[in-house]
């Protein structure tokens, strides 16, 4: 989709609408509509407010303490930036490859991560939406009516929620920000009671799964055209993949692909990320704008998260996601699925894969076991600069740990450069929201264009910006490396900037009108 | 410090027989104990960062204050003395001791969701016991290096409560003299024995007992970080009431039970 409503000619003259806060996403966001006289959307952007710094306030720490300083980015998927730290900590210490049990237990630890996040933004985030409508009483689209009106429903997604959490916590000790990955392996393994206490419950966690998909398999295909269409934009995509095209949310390849479906790069090593993707930065968003190297960056942008890995994967190595995945592929006619709301239904595919790979895994032997830490035989990185290890001081790959990891919303990648002593020194971060930051807008655009533009703008039609949003599932607050609640306003202001209406959400979902006078608009609307 | 109250020259059986109150509660002592001394040895536990058994008292952290005959004084530095009437665990003392940690809090930059000495760290522990659950003061930030020139042990000055441990150690035991405290008032600061100011440049050793007694994450040794998982660290398995100096013995049970699982 061409990028026709990124910057308009002359935002001076166009009224401006701000969606302000963003609700049900995690972090603070808006979005901000430029309208002509003929309420025409000129422009359409979604605007990341926030700013946490925790790139340049890890520098001079000592690298251990990434894994565990780092999580603390977000409290929804902290785990999946804990593994991403701890794999680029692997890397530092040279220990490429980690003890069974010590992959094994990160491994569950993960798929405990993503199937609790996948299962909190679903049924509490996402599936009022799509319940009820777009355009339902906004003081009934919560979760507050989901309970309501579908309490056995309400009340699975709160136990596959709980479910996923427990096995955080028996991994790492607690169910937020706990710590079980450490340099070059993990501190524990699991015991047999552990393995029981999760095992109890997988059953119907994996049948509430199951179940879960078909829902949301039944409010696409029931929304027929509308859904396929509804925010769809036709992007590139990212993920990791298992060497034989599995899906893989742990370790792997990277893999893209054009909105055909045509390859342009595959297992490439993770390591080599910096080469395959450049970032830019534009004067209107904290956010980043990551794009692919090899198409430049006005063709380069792409998707990453659960579309993109069930579109990019060549099967599932569990059944009964995999007979889902073949179901959902069939939608796409050969191609990748491009629609936005098929994204919840790729999502609870991985959420249903996650709870079979737990169940295959607590039955794996190699969970239990003392062999915990590898140490590296190349670089002794951080041993001091009197104690370089053998294999050479200062080398360059004993300074620079890269982690790149599936975290729920997408590819997450983590790059680290240490000192001789091995305190860090420089760390750049991509996470998924920041990959997914143009597809983001191109699909609030695509919405703007169709769904808002010639209509006097209402609560419901706005909603629709924000439903499109939430499909990306972001993650506002790590993007811009969030506190707090989103508020959300809408002004209406005169091209001269005179503000015409504002309706104003409040963080409890209440709406309330303005009172309206002249006021200045906010300058940030423009250029 | 401690000459200051030798042995009275009185018959020994009298001596032994000397005692204290402690809230209340009769606490024998030998001459030449101290308030601390005394009530460690009957199973008493007076909270306390800079004190450590067998080590010369410092009074240095003032968190082990009680209130003896009216006065209050550092039970690690105050001798015993027969009929002394001593309160530690009165809502005022609380008070006292509270506010000395919240300052020792904001004086450093102590982060305990991202530090590695959290669940073994005595500061961290100290304040849960006497119940501190929040700041009170500004924090003030400070900003201080890392010295991570030595090749085991990382030098983290945010975290240094001054309690001088480590300097006796090194003096006391491993006759090194490896530590030390410089500046006055606020800007006092841990440095160390070389031109250069960096630890890798001393004769510091893991060998050392000043490896072993820093009581928060000052003196981190490497890769160790974060290896005790939660809910196996020092302070995860009982309090420091039970674990700390009062029961030197069931913390080495309970560390040996943590290394063999």
């Amino acid at each position: 989709m061409p990028r026709t409503l990124e910057t308009a000619a002359h935002p001076e003259r166009l009224r401006r609408v701000a969606i302000e806060p963003l609700t049900r996403v995690e972090g603070h966001g808006k979005v901000t509509l430029l309208l002509d006289d003929r309420d025409q959307v000129r422009q359409a952007r979604l605007h990341i407010v926030e700013f946490r710094g925790f790139e340049r306030f890890i520098q001079g720490r000592p690298f251990a303490e990434l894994p565990v300083v780092v999580q603390r980015l977000c409290g929804i998927c902290p785990v999946s930036h804990h593994l991403a730290a701890a794999k680029a900590c692997d890397r530092l210490v040279g220990a490429v490859r980690l003890s069974p049990a010590a992959e094994r237990v990160r491994r569950l630890m993960h798929f405990g991560q993503v199937l609790q996040s996948h299962a909190l933004h679903f049924f509490h985030l996402a599936s009022p939406d799509l319940l009820f409508g777009f355009d339902d009483d906004p003081a009934h689209r919560n979760v507050v009516g989901v309970i309501h009106d579908h309490p056995d429903l309400a009340r699975r997604g709160v136990l596959l929620r709980r479910y996923g959490q427990e096995v955080i916590r028996v991994c790492s000790g607690k169910r937020i920000h706990g710590c079980a990955a450490i340099p070059g392996g993990v501190n524990k393994a699991l015991d047999n009671t552990d393995r029981e206490l999760l095992g109890a419950d997988i059953g119907p966690v994996i049948q509430w799964a199951e179940e879960a998909v078909a829902l949301m398999r039944r409010i696409f295909l029931t929304g027929g055209e509308r859904a396929r269409h509804f925010a769809a934009v036709p992007a590139n995509t990212l993920s990791l993949v298992r060497p034989d095209g599995a899906l893989e949310l742990y370790d792997g390849g990277l893999r893209a692909r054009d909105p055909k479906g045509t390859t342009i790069f595959d297992h490439a090593p993770d390591q080599d990320y910096a080469t395959l993707l450049h970032e830019q930065v534009k004067p209107w968003s904290y956010m980043k704008f990551p794009f692919i190297a090899a198409l430049g960056p006005d063709a380069g942008w792409y998707r990453v998260g659960p579309l993109a890995r069930i579109n990019n994967c060549d099967y599932i190595d569990t059944p009964r996601a995999e007979q889902a995945r073949r179901d959902f592929a069939a939608l796409g006619d050969g191609r990748p699925v491009q629609a936005s709301l098929a994204i919840h239904w790729a999502r609870l595919i991985e959420l249903l894969h996650c709870a079979e790979a737990i169940e295959r895994l607590l039955g794996d032997p190699d969970l239990i076991g003392d062999d915990l830490v590898r140490e590296g035989q190349s670089g002794s990185i951080g041993s001091g600069s009197t104690g370089l290890g053998a294999s050479g001081s200062g080398s360059a790959t004993g300074r620079t740990g890269i982690g790149v990891i599936e975290a729920p919303r997408g590819t997450l990648f983590h790059h680290y450069e240490v000192d001789a002593d091995g305190l860090v020194t420089r760390a750049n971060l991509i996470v998924s929201t920041t990959s997914n930051n143009q597809a983001m807008n191109e699909s609030i655009r695509r919405v703007a264009q169709n769904e808002l533009t010639g209509h006097a703008l209402t609560e419901p039609l706005l909603n629709q910006i924000e439903v499109a949003i939430r499909a990306y599932d972001p993650c506002l607050s790590c993007a811009t490396h969030a506190i707090g609640q989103m508020p959300l306003a809408v002004t209406l202001a005169r091209a001269g900037g005179e503000v015409l209406d504002e309706l104003r959400r409040d963080p409890d979902g209440a709406f309330h009108r303005e009172p309206t006078g002249p006021q200045s608009v906010a300058a940030n609307g423009g250029s | 410090m401690t000459d200051a109250h030798s042995t009275p020259s009185t018959d020994s059986a009298s001596a032994e027989r000397s005692a204290f109150t402690l809230d209340g509660r009769c606490i024998p002592f030998a001459p030449g104990e101290t308030i601390m001394d005394a009530a460690l040895a009957a199973g008493v536990y007076i909270p306390h960062l800079c004190h450590k058994p067998g080590y010369a008292p410092h009074g240095s952290c003032r968190v082990c204050v009680v209130r003896a005959d009216g006065r209050e004084l550092s039970a690690c530095t105050a001798p015993a003395l027969a009929g002394l009437k001593v309160e530690s665990e009165t809502e005022d003392i609380h008070a006292l001791r509270l506010a000395v940690l919240q300052m020792l809090f904001v004086e450093g930059n102590h982060v305990c969701p991202a530090c590695e000495a959290s669940g073994a760290c005595a500061l961290q522990a100290v304040a849960y016991h006497c119940g501190m659950l929040t700041p009170r003061f500004p924090q003030r930030f400070p900003q201080r290096a890392l010295d991570a020139s030595h090749p085991d042990f990382i030098l983290d000055h945010n975290r240094c409560i001054l309690c001088e441990l480590c300097v006796r150690a090194s003096r006391d035991h491993d006759r090194k003299r490896v530590f030390a405290v410089s500046g006055r008032g606020i800007a006092s600061r841990l440095i160390v024995d070389a031109p250069s100011g960096r630890l890798g440049d001393t004769s510091f050793s893991s060998e050392d007992e000043a490896a072993q007694v820093c009581p928060v994450g000052a003196i981190l040794l490497r890769r160790r970080a974060f290896r005790v998982p939660i809910g196996k660290r020092r302070y995860d398995l009982a309090p420091i009431s039970r674990t700390g100096d009062v029961a030197t013995q069931l913390q080495a049970e309970l560390e040996a039970e943590t290394l063999d699982t």
